[in-house]
């Protein structure tokens, strides 16, 4: 893929106007994080190199400008992912409210190590650090969705849900 | 005990959409600010107030905002900080999901006390679906003619935004943040100068936390004489706390500076006392940065008095047997948690969140992480429990910004109050899977 032929949707570039109207004309670099969640959400959760450069393209940077930032922030994925992202949260509170177990269950559920896409692309598990979510813990996060107080149960119902779905999860 | 200033309308259902929320009395700080005070009265009652910074470092917000360099022609800004990304730490997620009107109306008000015209907020990017709340509840406020241009009639102009963040702990940092808003990595600026005279795009900036500015309101409202009757001390006012941890009833409080802390363990008005009926081992009470204290330190100062929820109180006794309020994440842990383990989810935090400006955090906060890990795996010596003290103390007061210091100080803490159990960990290892937090999932009691 060559940088000519990535483009974001009609819907995206309307919400790259609304974004850059956000800081004063000189200071469009400030617009590099939201577009590069934008981009994420566009282009299959993750971001190329070709990606990068569309978005450089539209803020009038160079493009090592956007590498450096999207490669310091955890949330923006330079591999390929899974359809659906399991962020498990691994830190203390969620840690003692029993993550291990969660990560461990999603494994053998999913039939995959932590890290690695399943075999049909479906999902890919991750563990991440505390999200802001330790009073409902355990937890995880797929796309822009919490999911709350886990159980095994629960997470037998939402990987069943999701499979039935079957659509990249949301972004921003 | 209960008073409430912020959370007293929680659960009113559609206190998120601006009309309930003024039904409730929303908006009437900012009109009573736009219509009859000037933005220096508003900073003189935020000082009286006694309002201390919110996000962890307590610091008075009333003498920040007047330490606003005020140079003609030059654009002020108000930035907002929602990075919440502190372990154990959850309240400013609860107050603008609940409440995201409150949060709109203090940055209004706030950011006509200090003269800016635009604003913006900054959510930690993994919050998507705040970030859509906050968006709703400001196109709300526009509509509504409370933000945009002339403002209830009054002249003053706002605009404000939401900005979204990527995933990193350290842009909590108030010039990391403002560096990640200008579109760059979140590498902590060398201070001087600092915000206040250069900030966002180098232009003067006041960085507050969420709760911070929420509080403005009720200061406002009620004035900053009364808002200072509340609370205790130095510590006025109210306090979210974000309680979790093995607590029966884990959750957001608001709570007046003061309560004591067994009160707020154990009473049913608060956590409602521990899990399973099991005994308190230890408690981190403000966010993953602050000393671990066990129970006979928690609840009892080193002189035997109880300790009360306040900056002072849960100080008493600087890091030797006290610890912080810090950001009010209120972590608590039953007798047979591991705080070794629990360290060791501490320290691969702070590994990976170092932004790698500064050798002793970026190196330090790796050896940290591999030497607990050697403890986990059952192939430690006595001689790393040094390792660690000496490698912990080599990095407070040698870096650019205070995350090396926040990984070191639980470090230390651990090492300081449970020894023992390193020690334990090096004689027993195999007792590290005496430990049963493995099987705590579903609330479910261990056979
Ligand atoms: C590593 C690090 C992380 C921080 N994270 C946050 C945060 O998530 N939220 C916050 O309000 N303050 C955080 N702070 C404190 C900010 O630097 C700053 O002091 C605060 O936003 C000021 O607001 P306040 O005076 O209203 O508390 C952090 C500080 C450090 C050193
Ligand atoms: S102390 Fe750590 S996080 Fe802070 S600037 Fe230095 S390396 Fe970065
Ligand atoms: S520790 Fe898991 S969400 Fe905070």
């Amino acid at each position: 893929m060559t940088t000519t032929e990535i483009q974001f949707s009609q819907e995206a570039q309307q919400k790259v106007q609304e974004i850059l109207n956000q800081y004063p004309k000189e200071k469009s670099k400030s617009a590099l994080l939201p577009l590069l969640h934008l981009a994420q959400a566009e282009f299959d959760g993750w971001l190329s190199v070709p990606v990068m450069d569309y978005v450089a393209s539209i803020l009038k940077i160079q493009p090592i400008e956007v590498y450096e930032v999207a490669s310091f922030y955890t949330m923006f994925n330079l591999q390929p992912v899974g359809k659906y992202l399991i962020e498990v949260c691994q830190t203390s509170s969620c840690w003692m409210c029993g993550a291990e177990d969660i990560v461990r269950y999603l494994e053998q559920k999913l039939g995959v190590p932590t890290g690695e896409i399943s075999a049909d692309g479906m999902f890919q598990v991750k563990t991440v650090e505390c999200l802001g979510s330790c009073g409902t813990a355990p937890m995880f996060q797929i796309g822009d969705q919490y999911y709350e107080n886990l159980t095994f149960e629960k997470i037998d119902a939402i990987l069943e849900e999701l499979k039935q779905e079957n659509k990249r999860s949301r972004y921003c | 005990m209960s008073k409430k200033l912020l959370l007293a309308n929680d659960h009113i259902p559609g206190i998120n959409t601006l009309e309930v929320y003024r039904q409730h009395g929303g908006y009437k700080a900012l009109e009573k600010a736009l219509k009859s005070m000037k933005p220096d009265d508003i900073v003189e009652e935020v000082k009286k107030s006694g309002l201390r910074g919110r996000g962890g470092a307590g610091f008075p917000t009333g003498m920040k905002w007047s330490f606003l360099a005020k140079p003609e022609g030059v654009p002020r800004y108000l930035v907002c900080n929602a990075d919440e990304s502190e372990p154990g730490t959850f309240k400013d997620r609860y107050l603008m999901e609940r409440i995201p009107h409150l949060l709109i109306e203090g940055m209004i008000v706030s950011s006509y006390a200090l003269g800016a015209n635009t604003s913006y907020i900054y959510v930690r990017g993994e919050y998507f679906y705040i970030i859509k709340i906050l968006q709703k509840a400001i196109k709300e406020a526009y509509a509504a003619g409370l933000l945009g241009k002339n403002i209830l009639g009054s002249g003053y102009d706002l605009d404000l935004y939401v900005q979204p963040g990527g995933g990193a702990y350290i842009c909590g940092e108030e010039t990391a943040l403002l560096e990640s808003l200008e579109g760059k990595r979140g590498n902590p600026r060398i201070k001087p100068p600092f915000p206040a005279v250069a900030g966002l795009w180098g232009c003067p900036t006041v960085v507050n936390n969420v709760e911070t500015i929420a509080a403005v309101v009720p200061i406002v409202n009620i004035s900053g004489d009364e808002y200072a009757k509340i609370g205790i001390g130095k510590s006025t006012g109210t306090k979210l706390i974000s309680a979790s941890g093995h607590i029966n009833k884990p959750g957001v409080y608001e709570i007046e500076l003061g309560v004591p802390v067994e009160e707020f363990i154990y009473s049913d008005e608060y956590c409602g006392g521990i899990r399973n009926g099991k005994k308190l081992k230890a408690v981190v009470a403000g966010g993953s940065s602050v000393p671990i204290l066990p129970t006979e330190l928690i609840l009892k100062t080193a002189k035997g008095e109880p300790r009360l929820m306040s900056y002072e109180s849960l100080g008493d006794g600087g890091f030797a047997t006290g610890t912080m309020l810090g950001s009010g994440g209120f972590i608590v842990m039953d007798e047979d948690t591991s705080v070794v383990k629990n360290l060791f989810t501490f320290a691969r935090f702070y590994h990976h969140e170092s932004c790698g400006q500064c050798s002793p955090c970026r190196e330090g906060t790796g050896w940290m992480e591999k030497i607990l890990q050697k403890f986990i795996d059952g192939k430690a010596t006595m001689s790393d429990i040094d390792l660690l003290w000496d490698v912990q103390s080599k990095i407070e007061g040698k870096t650019i910004c205070p995350l090396g210091e926040a990984a070191a100080w639980p470090v230390a803490a651990a090492i300081r109050h449970f020894r023992h159990e390193f020690e334990e960990y090096v004689n027993r290892p195999e007792s590290i899977h005496d430990v049963k937090h493995y099987f705590r999932l579903n609330n479910i009691e261990e056979a």
